[in-house]
């Protein structure tokens, strides 16, 4: 797993639209990489649902929350649709997990990323990560709020 | 809170399918029943609707039965079905529709909410047992 401190790596992905979204498309702004296994499987469906529910008090700190999994752009839209949900979800399908390998979350026995956060900073650098000890466990937001007051503090 | 004994802290989204099927093992702890509101909205978009219901009934003395209700019969869960058992429960039918739509009973189930997830509740239910009240 990417190492706080460490340069983010730069990625291009198409999102649940289509459209290429850049890392540094972010710079100046801060945003939470959501690694998680795959578009409508029970646990990442409970778990990006529950983000969105404190989407907006994650934003109000400055950070935007970003989901990536090796999902294509259709199912993410889909995704996206069925769960009511509206943070941008990004497309590592091809070369299939490369930007999950190049962040270390990628589980390559079973072909998907784990369950992993990684916020990242206004420059490019990683603030803060945490990685599930397991893909079934859903990191919970509390994680995330206490990571923002400790970056903070 | 409902019951006898140590209190157990149930977080509980009232739109959720495995919350309904779990309320009657739950109902039936030996304990006291800390009900807290964790509706999830984006799975369960009539969540909040039906929250907000519970703790409009509450205050009138009725919120279990609304919740046991909400759970035992999940396919009548609009307006007019929510009207009809605040009838039956007896419930001010204005006050219910005042309350319900209040920025009290919203900040109400949003602390709830927030509770949860700073306890790291991540699905429902969401069960703490022998927990002291707090």
């Amino acid at each position: 797993m990417i190492a706080v401190g460490e340069r983010a790596p730069d990625f291009t992905l198409r999102n649940q639209d289509g459209e290429k979204v850049s890392l540094s498309d972010f710079r100046g702004r801060r945003v939470l990489l959501v690694f998680y296994p795959q578009d409508f499987s029970p646990v990442c469906s409970d778990q990006l649902s529950l983000y969105q529910e404190v989407k907006p008090e994650i934003a109000a700190k400055g950070v935007e929350v970003v989901g990536i999994s090796v999902d294509h752009a259709w199912a993410h839209g889909a995704f996206q649709e069925k769960l009511g949900i509206d943070m941008t979800l990004l497309a590592d399908f091809e070369p299939k997990g490369e930007v999950a390998r190049a962040y270390g979350a990628y589980i390559e026995r079973v072909g998907h990323a784990n369950r992993s956060l990684v916020l990242v900073d206004e420059d490019g650098a990683v603030e803060w990560v945490h990685e599930s000890p397991s893909p079934l466990e859903i990191p919970g937001a509390n994680l995330i709020f206490d990571a923002l007051a400790s970056v903070e503090a | 809170m409902w019951g006898e004994g140590e209190v157990t802290i149930v977080y509980a989204d009232l739109g959720c399918p495995h919350c309904a099927a779990a309320w009657a093992e739950i109902r039936a702890r030996p304990a006291r029943i800390a009900f807290r509101h964790f509706p999830v909205a984006s799975k369960h978009p009539r969540s909040p609707a039906l929250h907000a219901a519970a703790e409009a009934a509450g205050a009138q003395g009725r919120f279990f039965e609304m919740v046991d209700s909400l759970y035992a019969d999940r396919g009548r869960v609009d307006d007019p079905h929510l009207w009809r058992r605040a009838e039956r429960f007896g419930l001010d039918l204005e006050r219910f529709e005042a309350d319900r739509r209040s920025e009290a009973v919203q900040a109400r189930v949003r602390r709830d909410f927030e509770s949860g997830i700073r306890a790291g509740v991540t699905a429902t239910p969401a069960v703490f047992p022998g927990r002291a009240e707090t």
